[in-house]
């Protein structure tokens, strides 16, 4: 069953009609982890307002949980949990007056479904008192989390949680989403960090407000035309630029300590790009095939 | 309503929690009510004086010994002539001139009756009204002498007048200003300011993807505020009756009841200016720009609204303020009744229910 | 001998009793890449401010560039360029003016500022764009021009915090192509960053955990310490045992 479905939404800002979504179309089973991945500007907030009924799109129609955007929204609002990208919840208030004031928002009671945040809440509750401008980055987002899970959503929307957050926060918020989608909650996360892609089910792909591929991460990482090999020396900066001063190499590019080397699937050999470097007098190097990652395709469709 | 009660109860906690704004909420009105209550009941001492003494008899001169015996004036000089007593108070020399005239204690040997002009310089009216009771305490205080001692009592008349400022605006005009003005700001600029605040840090965004209605949001905002207002008028009275024995000469209950109407006014269009601003610098901005000044300016709380050009009197009209003020000075001190101000409680009713109407049409269910 | 362009030694700082950073001690030599990193609240922007000469430190030494950050702070501050993801340029005022404005308050002349200026836009290949509002220009660029602006007045030392938030992966190298020009004409980097990728491309690396420096080398040196593939893996284990929240 299809738990949102977007068609070929558009959507532009003020009078110069700047393009912030322009025909994005995708659709969510029930139960899935779909990751709208893309860089800031890409439109991944817009796209995820007008899913939660914030915004009137220009154009195109969207359903979620099989109610109309427009029409429906009033019912919409009672069946979706929201975390926008910003910390959206009340500064002064202690955590537990913030949860206990959104389940009722809600028509519910924290004791109601508590077994659904349980998980989550029992990390933040030795500091249920405290107030929440004075949690931690990792903390905010948890009780954010609780906040917008406290109705029981059917369909949870999650524009950027993990941006600006350390990495073992986010190892963790991950690891919160993977068990709510064992409760049957459709998410839909955005994120600008190409690694967290590969934890979603299926992913967007997303740059000015275009969608450049939409699959799960495997078959993305699948679809990779090219060769790719990792490089490695004592300096990068040199090898960087011997690289880039070969045309026949597709591309080539920083990857953590590596280098990523992008060979066409037929023409240079990755024996002739290695004579190549020594060549240029690049010694030293280690060179191995490297696996395909997202930002890898991610690079290879921004250059197409 | 379970939800209703609970965003009012979050509402108390923001107000109750900003230490500061609270401070300000309650400290203003008792400050702005102290200031004038101490303007008006310190003591004035060596106030400047001249007497013009066209009698020069035994009466004149032993009350004229008594002033000169108190601590509260300071005679100048003996004058003769009335363009004398002029000159002195246009140079701002002399506060107040004791005149005599011919014949004084003759007539209240004989017609057992006299007169005293006191002219006083109410440019100051606290200083005039003060200094004008201490000489006739003076008179008064001779004529007691003179009364032991005879059977038919004597009386005399002083005649005061006050140059300048001939109607004595002073605290009785000042604390329904005050009220205006208080009400103003802690409605109008708190109500717009507190729902812009959500707009600002994004929580209104959350609340919008909630079943919560608009109205509900907006509603339960204003009502911290309209039971703060509520509080801050009855401070204000209990104040101005004990501290400046300023008298409530209408119906308290009357009182009370236009008041919370204009709140509801003000609350209204605070939430008005909320609708239609997006920072909560805007907010304040037009709430101080738009509202406060005319409300000082325009509402008859400072300059009578008569003395403006025609242009100001109609501008005048729309300020909520001045209808307000008449209301208050109508019941509070003429005493009067509904009667006779049921035209402007309309037109305060006429104003809420505009706002409102307003600020439904134009509240977004969505973002911008 | 190698230069040494930062030095701090037992550096610290209290507010109240909590200590926000715990005797810092490090070195950066010149036209070094040094990724300074730490789990939010571990003291990374305490430590940061104190190196800038924007907060007096409790206790402990330190010099940037060779001046004393107790008593030389005026000096720090002509010898350092900075860039936060936050803040860096007027979004009201246009390329030009930025560039005009920054070039300006750190002291360059008018024949500087307007050879620079021609050079910068060229670099940058925004002639098209000088007279646009900085709002109207993309993310990656004005990233890139935020940077280009820190580094006009050719700084000793850049201090760039979390420069590459939510920027497109191709930008994201092409900032770091210009880190790297940067660093190799000598100035020296200091930057924070979340993306631990990044964190790869410095030359040393540091990782704070509640108010201290647990670890500081060279990736691939951490790297085997930890016996982690990867310097996210080292920052995992180091960091998963912080006590501190903010």
């Amino acid at each position: 069953m299809e738990s949102v479905n977007a068609e070929s939404l558009r959507k532009t800002y003020g009078r110069e009609k700047l393009l912030a979504v322009d025909d994005v179309s995708f659709s969510v089973s029930k139960g899935e982890i779909f990751g709208l991945i893309g860089p800031d500007g890409a439109g991944k907030t817009s796209v995820f307002r007008i899913l939660t009924t914030l915004l009137l799109p220009d154009s195109g129609t969207a359903t979620v949980d099989g109610l109309d955007i427009i029409k429906d929204y009033e019912r919409i609002r009672k069946r979706i949990g929201y975390m926008p990208g910003r910390f959206s919840l009340y500064t002064d208030l202690s955590v537990e007056e913030n949860l206990d004031f959104f389940a009722t928002v809600f028509g519910t009671t924290v004791e109601e479904n508590y077994d659904l945040i349980r998980d989550i809440y029992i990390q933040i509750e030795p500091f249920k008192k405290r107030r929440a401008g004075k949690l931690s980055g990792g903390m905010k987002q948890k009780l954010a989390l609780c906040c917008a899970l406290i109705h029981k959503p059917e369909v949870l929307f999650l524009d950027e949680p993990t941006t600006g957050v350390d990495p073992v926060s986010r190892k963790e918020f991950w690891e919160m989403l993977k068990r709510l989608k064992m409760q049957g909650i459709t998410i839909l996360v955005s994120t600008p960090y190409m690694d967290e892609a590969t934890l979603c089910d299926r992913i967007a792909l997303m740059q000015r407000g275009h969608i450049l591929s939409i699959d799960t991460p495997q078959r993305i990482i699948n679809a990779f035309p090219d060769h790719l090999f990792a490089v490695k020396t004592g300096d990068m900066y040199g090898l960087l630029r011997a690289l880039q001063s070969n045309k026949n190499i597709t591309d080539s590019y920083a990857f953590g300590e590596y280098a990523h080397v992008v060979l066409p699937p037929s023409g240079i050999s990755p024996e002739d790009v290695q004579a190549y470097l020594q060549q240029q007098g690049v010694a030293g190097i280690e060179w191995r095939k490297a696996d395909v990652t997202i930002e890898d395709c991610f690079i290879k469709l921004l250059k197409v | 309503m379970k939800q209703f009660l609970a965003f009012v109860r979050k509402e108390f906690y923001h107000v109750l929690r900003d230490k500061k704004t609270l401070l300000i909420l309650f400290g203003m009105p008792i400050a702005q009510i102290l200031i004038f209550g101490f303007a008006l009941t310190s003591e004035v001492k060596n106030s400047r004086i001249v007497i013009m003494d066209q009698s020069r008899d035994r009466g004149t001169q032993q009350i004229i010994s008594k002033i000169e015996a108190s601590r509260y004036f300071d005679i100048q000089q003996d004058i003769l002539s009335p363009p004398q007593v002029e000159a002195a108070f246009k140079k701002g020399k002399i506060k107040m001139a004791v005149i005599f005239p011919r014949g004084f204690y003759e007539d209240l040997m004989h017609q057992h009756s006299a007169r005293v002009q006191v002219i006083a310089d109410a440019s100051d009216p606290n200083i005039a009204t003060t200094i004008t009771n201490y000489i006739s305490a003076i008179i008064l205080e001779y004529q007691q002498d003179l009364n032991e001692t005879l059977q038919q009592p004597y009386r005399i008349t002083a005649e005061t007048r006050m140059l300048y400022n001939p109607q004595q605006k002073s605290v009785h005009s000042m604390v329904p200003g005050v009220m205006a003005l208080v009400l103003m700001l802690v409605c109008v600029m708190m109500t717009a300011i507190s729902i812009v605040r959500e707009k600002e840090t994004g929580t209104m965004e959350v609340l919008l993807v909630s079943p919560l209605r608009p109205m509900m949001v907006i509603v339960a905002k204003a009502i911290p505020y309209l039971l703060l207002s509520f509080i801050n008028i009855v401070t204000i009275l209990v104040l101005s009756v004990a501290l400046l024995q300023l008298p409530v000469n209408g119906s308290i209950l009357l009182l009370l009841a236009v008041s919370t109407l204009y709140i509801i006014t003000c609350l209204s269009l605070g939430i008005l200016i909320s609708i239609k601003t997006a920072t909560q610098q805007a907010a304040m901005t037009i709430s101080l720009m738009g509202m406060l000044l005319p409300t000082i300016m325009l509402s008859g709380f400072m300059f009578p609204v008569e003395n403006m050009p025609v242009a100001l009197q109609v501008v005048s009209n729309i300020v909520p303020a001045k209808w307000f003020n008449i209301i208050i000075k109508a019941v509070m001190i003429k005493g009067l009744g509904l009667g006779a101000i049921w035209k402007e409680v309309l037109i305060l009713t006429g104003m809420t229910v505009f706002f409102l109407v307003v600020s439904l049409k134009s509240f977004k269910i969505r973002l911008a | 001998m190698a230069e040494y362009v930062i030095k701090a030694e037992k550096l610290t700082k209290k507010f109240g009793d909590f200590i926000a950073a715990n005797a810092i001690t490090f070195e950066v030599e010149k036209g070094e890449v040094f990724g300074f990193l730490g789990a939010n609240g571990a003291g990374k922007t305490t430590a940061m401010r104190m190196l800038c000469g924007l907060s007096k430190p409790t206790s402990g030494k330190a010099t940037i560039a060779g001046f004393d950050i107790y008593r030389q702070t005026e000096q720090i501050k002509k010898n350092i360029g900075y860039m936060s993801q936050k803040f860096s340029l007027y979004e009201d005022l246009t390329v030009l003016e930025n560039i005009r404005f920054f070039g300006g308050i750190y002291g360059l002349d008018n024949q500087q500022l307007k050879s620079k200026t021609g050079q910068l836009l060229h670099e940058l290949g925004l002639e098209q764009e000088a007279k646009k509002l900085v709002s109207e220009i993309p993310l990656g660029w004005k990233q890139k021009l935020s940077f280009s602006v820190a580094v006009l007045h050719s700084p000793a030392i850049v201090f760039l915090d979390e420069p590459t938030g939510g920027v497109d992966p191709v930008t994201r190298r092409q900032f770091w192509d210009m880190i790297y020009d940067a660093a190799h004409r000598g100035v020296t980097v200091f930057v924070t960053t979340h993306y631990m990728d990044e964190a790869e491309y410095c030359n040393r690396i540091s990782i704070m955990v509640d108010g201290k420096i647990e670890a500081l080398d060279t990736p691939s040196g951490l790297k085997e310490r930890f016996n982690a593939p990867s310097i996210d893996e080292v920052f995992y284990q180091l960091a998963r045992g912080a006590k501190r929240v903010e």
